[in-house]
């Protein structure tokens, strides 16, 4: 069995949400999470919040955020167990950051540090 | 009270004092010695009571013949020392006048170090719960045999075997230190858990011997939140999941020894004072910052006293349960889960993630999907709860599934 990531990827990090929307997020992710969990394939995760993020860049110039430059935030990941990455990619599915429209989850599979992969 | 009624009694409550003073005095080295002196000193109660009458105070009798007993055997073992000892070590004499302090604190302090010690994750679960049912609880061998279904000699080999793993393992009779304490306890609260549980889900048909358990398992219980040492929030939650549950002992089987299931019971007979006591104890238990798996099953059985279909009930359980599948998965936590899956969001959302699940070899994986079925497709849940049948290894379980499918 291989462990995937599937980092959640926001296309528009700046966007301010309700704090109903939120808690409504909230909800359905911890339920998408209970479902992962439920088949036992759930091994870790965090979210990420965007307020006080940093890119350390070439020759280490700091900048705030991730968002002046590029498009895409990564919003959080979690990291579950799959026999194949079609699994994985099954799971990414329910996940609810996909109902806002351009966003993506990218399914990744873990490298194993047998010094095979 | 006469003596034959007496005894008994006085078995129950205080052959787990003495036992417990004694083996912490001798030693798990010595632990049968301790476990014959006390028998012995039930049976010489029973042959002098039988003969000259009830003594004023039955109870100071039994510690004072305990005590005598354990001094005779310790300086028949100091005689013999002194013979040889000075062989060794000449002209030295020293004769210790053994105490044996059965001293409510001691007797107290006693059965909190034996605890410790019994729930020790180098002996089976089985020979745990066994041995804390000996020892800390005071059952004979056949009443052990009785609650685990099984016969004497297999009760008897197996404490034997779990006596000899803990000599060999050198396991100390005392408290952990303070710094140990929380890990160590993880282990005393899942014996006594498995304790509670293998009375309230036993295969044995005898009410009286389930609720024995039961209410063993939550004594135990309530001497860890008694001390303060050991009065943590997870004891707390343990203590209020066992008090929820508990409160239906009496609803949920009938004189037949037959399981009433949840939504036939009847309510009044649920025990109201067992649930105030498990929101107490639940209170008690938010003390600290950590959630161990006890406070959210004591939330989830929090929300079971409540037996009218709520969304606001539903929707807290599913997420008591996500929460708890984090912290401990288990396939019964997952079933439970898919259960209120459905209750929230409906039966056909909970069986596309039940058929996911993958438990094909559980009963309840089956009897859970016939439940699901029911009212929508009633071949399939006949179907599934013949699969559960097939599985299922109790009678009262059996006959659970059976009246389903005869509903169907």
């Amino acid at each position: 069995m291989d462990e995937f990531i599937l980092i959640f990827r926001h296309e528009d990090g700046m966007k301010v949400a309700s704090p109903e929307q939120m808690q409504i997020w909230m909800k359905q992710t911890m339920e998408w999470i209970g479902g992962i969990t439920a088949k036992n394939k759930f091994v870790g995760g965090n979210g990420l919040p965007f307020q006080d993020a940093k890119v350390v860049g070439y020759k280490g110039v700091v900048t705030n955020g991730p968002f002046g430059e590029i498009k895409e935030t990564i919003g959080g990941y979690i990291i579950v167990k799959g026999d194949s990455v079609d699994e994985a990619v099954e799971f990414a599915k329910g996940c609810p950051v996909l109902q806002g429209e351009g966003n993506t989850v990218e399914v990744r599979k873990i490298a194993k540090g047998d010094g095979l992969h | 009270m006469m003596h034959q009624e007496l005894i008994p009694h006085l078995f129950r409550t205080e052959y787990r004092k003495i036992i417990s003073v004694l083996c912490t005095r001798f030693g798990f080295e010595q632990m049968e010695i301790a476990e014959d002196i006390t028998s012995d000193t039930f049976l010489t109660a029973a042959q002098v009571w039988g003969l000259k009458g009830l003594p004023e105070n039955p109870v100071a009798w039994l510690y004072h013949v305990a005590k005598n007993k354990a001094k005779n055997y310790l300086q028949r073992g100091n005689v013999f020392e002194r013979k040889i000892t000075p062989e060794i070590k000449s002209g030295f004499q020293y004769l210790i006048e053994p105490e044996i302090d059965l001293s409510p604190q001691n007797i107290n302090d006693s059965q909190l170090q034996m605890m410790f010690a019994i729930c020790d994750p180098s002996i089976s679960a089985e020979a745990q719960i066994g041995l804390s049912l000996r020892i800390l609880c005071g059952f004979g061998i056949d009443e052990i045999a009785d609650a685990f279904l099984s016969n004497k000699e297999t009760i008897n080999k197996r404490l034997f075997r779990a006596r000899e793993k803990l000599r060999e393992q050198k396991i100390k009779i005392a408290l952990p230190e303070t710094s140990q304490i929380e890990s160590r306890l993880d282990n005393v609260l899942t014996t006594i858990y498995l304790l509670f549980n293998e009375g309230y889900y036993s295969l044995n048909q005898d009410r009286l011997i389930r609720k024995d358990l039961c209410l063993e398992a939550m004594r135990l219980c309530t001497m860890l939140v008694e001390n303060k040492i050991t009065n943590k929030p997870a004891v707390n939650a343990l203590l209020s999941l066992m008090c929820f549950q508990s409160s239906r002992l009496d609803a949920r089987i009938d004189e037949n020894g037959a399981i009433i299931l949840y939504e036939n019971q009847d309510e009044s007979l649920w025990n109201p004072d067992l649930i105030s006591r498990g929101g107490y104890f639940l209170n008690q238990a938010s003390s600290g910052h950590a959630i161990s798996k006890y406070h959210l099953e004591a939330a989830i059985a929090y929300w079971s006293t409540k037996k009218t279909d709520t969304a606001e009930k539903w929707e807290n359980v599913l997420e008591l349960y996500n929460q708890l599948l984090l912290i401990a998965y288990t396939p019964i936590a997952a079933l439970n889960r898919t259960f209120a899956l459905s209750k929230v969001h409906g039966k056909e959302t909970a069986i596309i993630e039940a058929e996911k699940l993958n438990l094909q070899e559980s009963p309840f994986y089956f009897s859970l999907l016939g439940e699901l079925y029911r009212g929508m497709d009633n071949l399939k849940s006949k179907e599934n709860f013949r699969k559960a049948l097939a599985f299922i290894r109790s009678e009262s379980g059996r006959q659970v599934i059976q009246t389903k499918l005869d509903g169907l």
